[in-house]
């Protein structure tokens, strides 16, 4: 076992998953001899050769149809987008096709195409690199999403959307990618898709959130004295509804910590299922901690736009004190 | 320093077949007699169905369904020379090409009238669903052709398109795709000349939608898309070059929409009745016709025998389809994924208990 951070994570499970099962195949922009711009495809030309691992020419929406025919054919594409916000040019290849794929032959075709790609903000980059549009991909049917906030939890996370045989979009927080450092297993493992992680046990209030502001509100853990649950849902699609219902039951308080603009994120969706199974428990309204309903800023401005510790305690001390 | 032509470049045409029926035996693809007939009695039999489903589109029994009257030479020619292990990726106007390629006729008026169980394709043929989307299946066909130079299966894939699929995107990036990657693919282009409204000239500035190819690597041709035995020998030609690795083909088939976009269409809005009448002396049924009876393999007794056959398939097709049972609501939940998710179970099973209480 050896210490990695988040993106060695990701390399390392795309190894274990490639070396498992030769359908695995990875293309995209600069994933061989460069092995990514983040690095998780290093050194998986070497190791697997051209075939395995396919730079393609720079078209997003290529990526995802050429990968989306693949899956079609037999493989299991993982294709890298560079940056998340470049995957807005392949949504109608990823909606009207790659999500529909199953349901529109009625399981004659299948479409496992697990997209990789950074997202969020906070690493002082370029314009259009930094967006947290999840909601996008959460509100398609047939999807499901995966968001790590741990490079052990990427790995095992990574290796079980590749397993299975429906279209994942695993969005890596580019802003952990080098933050952590962690024990992971050399070997491969998995973590479900669809399971919650409670980080941390506690009774007064439950704090729900996933990638990186899971590490802010973790950090926000060491600023107050209050009781928190800390959740990680690890999953976005399917979300696991039993440990945020059991948990807000548990606390009857409930905090959304989410990177995303507020109105119409994943916050708004966790509401309204707390508002059908567990209204009655409720001491306080459930709140939301998110970005703001703006364009994401660029860098020099970003930390207004981020959610913080501080938005975060003070989320966590207006519930409690309702 | 120097000023120089750095490349020109040519274009082939083929034409086996003239507007008359008369074949330029240099060119005649191997085929024997029964193919010939078998070539003709799949136009025949898809010009039938065209006209049941139109028919039944107007009588409300399916939805809306785009015609592919005038366009059968192209897709049969295509798919004569395809094994069902070849892939294809059709568009919406494909009536003729699925038929030929062992779709069943009843599957086809199921997914026109509704129903997603229409696109189940034979077993062992991979016939994929139909894209609505224009342009955007062309992708798919390269990713399945590199799968199988991935896979090292003998397989090539066909992406389907028309004349405004190859403005799109996604058409342009999959051309890419095809010859940087050479793929064993190939790009079956029905420019038959209208976009809905919009007249080839004010699609594209360039002569042809073959020549394409070219600025992209590879070979483009351009055919007498209402030639059946031109459509198939470029194919047939495609197919092998893919097979023994030698890359993508854009085939460009010169042919013409006879009748309205879709049934919810008026084409004598925008395009004029001199030139339908024209296209129609062009006809690729009629042609082949007269080219078999002057091979002397064909007479009226034989057509009025396979007119006859074919209408008692399609009617067999349309009575399947009428008599298939609608299926149950549990059906737009079981195919999102592969094992139903919690939410989704908790949703059928909600609607189920309060559409079942009635």
């Amino acid at each position: 076992m050896a210490e990695m951070n988040l993106v060695q994570a990701v390399n390392s499970g795309l190894k274990c998953a490639m070396a498992d099962d030769e359908k695995v195949v990875v293309l995209g922009e600069d994933v061989g001899l460069d092995g990514g711009v983040f690095r998780a495809c290093e050194g998986l030309l070497k190791q697997f050769g051209p075939k395995r691992v396919m730079d393609t020419p720079l078209a997003e929406s290529g990526i995802i149809g050429v990968s989306a025919g693949m899956a079609v054919a037999g493989l299991k594409p993982v294709p890298e987008i560079q940056f998340s916000g470049f995957l807005y040019m392949a949504l109608g290849q990823l909606i009207n096709h790659v999500s529909r794929i199953r349901n529109r032959s009625r399981g004659a075709f299948t479409c496992p195409v697990i997209i990789r790609t950074p997202y969020g903000g906070g690493i002082r980059a370029l314009e259009h690199h930094s967006e947290s549009m999840e909601a996008i991909y959460v509100h398609t049917p047939g999807l499901k999403v995966v968001i790590p906030s741990s490079p052990y939890d990427a790995k095992g996370l990574l290796i079980s959307a590749i397993n299975g045989n429906d279209p994942v979009v695993f969005m890596e927080p580019s802003r952990l990618y080098r933050a952590i450092r962690e024990e992971v297993p050399d070997g491969s493992y998995t973590i479900p898709l669809g399971k919650a992680k409670v980080v941390k046990e506690g009774n007064a209030v439950t704090v729900i959130s996933w990638g990186s502001m899971l590490q802010q509100a973790k950090l926000a853990l060491k600023h107050t004295d209050v009781d928190v649950e800390l959740i990680d849902l690890r999953t976005l699609k399917p979300l696991d509804v039993e440990a945020i219902i059991s948990s807000v039951k548990k606390t009857g308080r409930c905090i959304i910590v989410q990177e995303a603009p507020r109105t119409g994120g994943l916050a708004s969706e966790i509401i309204a299922l707390i508002n059908e199974q567990a209204l009655l428990s409720l001491k306080a309204p459930v709140s939301r901690v998110a970005g703001f309903d703006t364009a994401f800023p660029l860098y020099k401005l970003e930390d207004y736009y981020l959610p913080g510790t501080e938005r975060i305690i003070n989320a966590i001390e207006a519930t409690v004190n309702y | 320093m120097a000023s120089k032509v750095l490349k020109t470049f040519t274009l082939k045409y083929l034409q086996v077949l003239d507007e008359n029926g008369k074949c330029d035996a240099r060119l005649m693809p191997k085929l024997s007699p029964r193919q010939l007939v078998e070539l003709y009695g799949l136009m025949v039999l898809a010009r039938r169905f065209d006209e049941k489903a139109l028919s039944l589109q107007r009588q409300g029994r399916i939805g809306t369904y785009a015609s592919v009257l005038g366009q059968e030479a192209a897709q049969v020619g295509a798919a004569f020379a395809l094994r069902g292990s070849d892939w294809v990726f059709p568009t919406y106007r494909e009536s003729a090409l699925l038929i030929a390629r062992n779709q069943p006729m009843a599957r086809l008026l199921q997914y026109f009238g509704g129903d997603e169980r229409g696109s189940i394709p034979p077993k062992g043929v991979n016939n994929f669903p139909i894209a609505i989307p224009v342009g955007t299946q062309g992708l798919h066909a390269v990713g399945a052709a590199i799968a199988a130079t991935i896979q090292k299966k003998k397989t090539v894939a066909v992406g389907c398109l028309g004349d405004g699929a190859s403005s799109e995107g996604d058409m342009n990036e999959a051309f890419n795709f095809a010859g940087v990657f050479k793929a064993p693919v190939i790009f079956l282009c029905q420019n038959n000349q209208w976009a809905i409204s919009v007249p080839i000239k004010q699609q594209t500035a360039a002569e042809t939608i073959a020549q394409k190819a070219i600025a992209f690597g590879f070979e483009g041709i351009r055919v007498d898309g209402n030639d059946v035995l031109a459509v198939y020998s470029a194919t047939a030609a495609a197919v092998k070059k893919a097979y023994t690795g030698k890359g993508p083909t854009l085939i460009e088939c010169y042919t013409y929409r006879l009748n309205n976009h879709t049934t919810s269409d008026d084409a004598s809005k925008y395009r004029s009745e001199a030139e339908v009448a024209a296209w129609k002396k062009k006809d690729p049924v009629a042609r082949m016709r007269k080219f078999l009876e002057g091979k002397k393999i064909w007479n009226m007794k034989k057509e009025e025998e396979l007119l006859a056959k074919a209408d008692r398939q399609v009617s067999a097709a349309a009575a399947e389809y009428e008599a298939t049972p609608k299926a149950d609501a549990g059906d737009i939940f079981r195919y999102q994924y592969e094992e139903m998710p919690g939410f989704l179970r908790q949703q059928m099973d909600d609607y189920k208990k309060l559409t079942e209480g009635n």
